[in-house]
């Protein structure tokens, strides 16, 4: 075959070549995308970045900026107003009747009002939160460690993760979220009741949400009504450890 | 998976004399080359789902749909765009809008052929992009260093003083856009703009890339702020990221261009078998030859 660039015949092949390439790589793509085999083969990359993460920063801090940092409005995501008739109860009376529950595999479970929780030693740090989607946002947040309520409640043998159960649903499905205890005694994991200053918005997930500073967004459970300490995950809703991880097939380990 | 002629220096110098065959990619060169190839498109293309996620770029620190962004493909009253800075474009067809409209639930930045998965799904799109980037980093990293090793990067992709001077330059970029490429004793070894594009790819472009990529992990950031504050904060490597890819696309176009222009079966030939036919020495009445020709 002549091996000449103006050749019109290898022109034409080549530019079919490409087509047809182009569209074979794609349904291909999405055949592989179908294939559980395919797929558990790519999630060789989740936990590849997980152990990586616990590797080369396991105590390491996110960041922190300065005041001036601080977006001017910080948008909200998913559930800005919870539906619950209990949740509505709560918003009434401004959280006076609202108990968060910390139990589990824990040896003093605990229940504790918002004045509680507020007149535990307090971390104001200001953060970034990074959606899944690529957007960030920047805000002051304020409210106790986590490490301090599981300390207070004493973790028994065998619990790993801890489990957030949360006030709103999506899609007729109970929000929660789960961590390892890297995150949950990491100096970081607060339960924020402030944002920039102020009482947590709704928007925002008032009265509590989770701030997980080196996870995504979705990590961040809002409208906190319960916290457990488990030894697994795979017997809990969908079992994937996560609203979005069960629903939508979300990373459970989201710090990438 | 070693043979005799992977201890072989890249390029031989050969007799000048005919057209003859030369040893010209080593084993390391054309596997990386096709992982490359592999992970480079799985890369871009589930790079462009999880970019419709949020189609739009800032620069800073942060960056939300109240914020003020450099970039934005969106839609309105059913017309695609595209705007950059205060410039829109109308895009319907290809971004913004495309493809089964009123079957896909939303209108895509990105369409779908240009995509994996094809239909919108983030979680997919991150679960391939998560995937492939170890491909690519890890590719990158071993290649760089084989390369050092055995001295290609110092011996066959660094510029010799000489290339780098104004007139050689030029005179490679004449040849180049009068498709005259070498042929003899020169086509043994990479001309300057290659040296220089390779290079670029090599050492800033995919290098860019991966730390871009790694200052967008809210995991990554707490042992590297340095890094993201140096790029100008997580957004800012977002854009980064997105503009270096679009960089990275150009090089593969010119790449194949080339590759077809100097005769691609001998080109795709030896980056397979790693043996490359060079032509002798183009003599003047052989000028109006064709590039490539053998």
């Amino acid at each position: 075959m002549p091996d000449s660039p103006d050749d019109p015949f290898r022109r034409r092949l080549m530019g079919g070549l490409g087509a047809g390439g182009a569209s074979l790589l794609l349904g291909g793509c999405d055949r592989l995308n179908a294939s559980p085999t395919f797929r558990s083969i790519l999630s060789l990359g989740e936990s590849a970045n997980y152990g990586a993460q616990r590797a080369l920063g396991r105590k390491a801090l996110a960041m922190e900026f300065s005041a001036r940092d601080v977006s001017p409005f910080f948008r909200p995501n998913g559930t800005t107003m919870p539906s619950g008739a209990e949740y509505r109860k709560h918003l009434a009376t401004n959280f006076a009747n609202w108990r968060l529950r910390v139990d589990g595999l824990v040896q003093r479970p605990l229940d504790l009002s918002l004045n509680a929780l507020r007149s535990l030693p307090q971390r104001t740090q200001i953060t970034r939160h990074d959606c899944v989607e690529g957007w960030s946002a920047i805000g002051q947040w304020t409210g106790p460690q986590l490490s301090h309520l599981l300390r207070a409640a004493a973790l028994r043998d065998g619990a790993r993760y801890i489990v957030f159960y949360c006030a709103d649903e999506i899609g007729g499905r109970p929000y929660y979220e789960s961590i390892d205890l890297d995150d949950a005694f990491h100096p970081q994991t607060i339960l924020a009741h402030r944002l920039n200053g102020k009482p947590l918005p709704v928007m925002n997930g008032a009265p509590v949400r989770l701030r997980v500073e080196r996870q995504l967004g979705y990590k961040h459970a809002k409208f906190v009504m319960r916290i457990e300490a488990r030894s697994r995950l795979d017997d809990l809703f969908g079992g994937q450890g996560g609203m979005w991880e069960d629903s939508t097939g979300y990373q459970w380990y989201a710090g990438t | 998976m070693a043979t005799v002629a992977d201890d072989e220096p890249e390029f031989q110098t050969p007799p000048a004399v005919g057209r003859r065959k030369i040893f010209r990619h080593r084993i390391s060169t054309r596997l990386w080359h096709w992982v490359n190839v592999i992970a480079f498109f799985m890369m871009v293309m589930s790079g462009l789902m999880i970019f419709n996620a949020h189609p739009r770029l800032y620069w800073g620190k942060y960056g939300a749909n109240f914020d003020h962004a450099w970039l934005e493909i969106s839609s309105h009253d059913q017309k695609g765009f595209l705007r950059i800075g205060s410039k829109t474009f109308e895009t319907t067809g290809v971004l913004g809008i495309s493809g089964k409209q009123g079957v896909q639930s939303r209108p895509t930045a990105f369409p779908g052929w240009a995509t994996i998965p094809s239909n919108y799904n983030l979680a997919d799109g991150r679960l391939w992009h998560l995937f492939f980037a170890w491909v690519l980093a890890i590719g990158l990293i071993a290649y760089l260093l084989v390369s050092i090793w055995n001295r290609h990067l110092q011996d066959e992709v660094a510029p010799t003083r000489e290339e780098l001077k104004p007139g050689h330059l030029w005179q490679d970029i004449k040849d180049h856009a009068r498709l005259h490429f070498p042929t003899g004793e020169a086509a043994s070894r990479y001309n300057i703009l290659q040296k220089l594009s390779y290079g670029a790819v090599l050492l800033v472009l995919l290098p860019l890339m991966v730390l871009t990529g790694l200052c967008m992990s809210p995991g990554a950031d707490p042992w590297l702020p340095w890094l993201v504050d140096i790029l100008g904060g997580r957004q800012s490597a977002r854009s980064i990221h997105f503009i270096t890819m679009w960089v990275l696309l150009g090089f593969f176009l010119v790449h194949i261009a080339m590759v077809i222009l100097a005769g691609p079966i001998n080109e795709i030939g030896s980056m397979i078998t790693g043996r490359y036919a060079i032509k002798p020495e183009r003599s003047p009445s052989a000028e109006t030859d064709d590039a490539g020709q053998p």
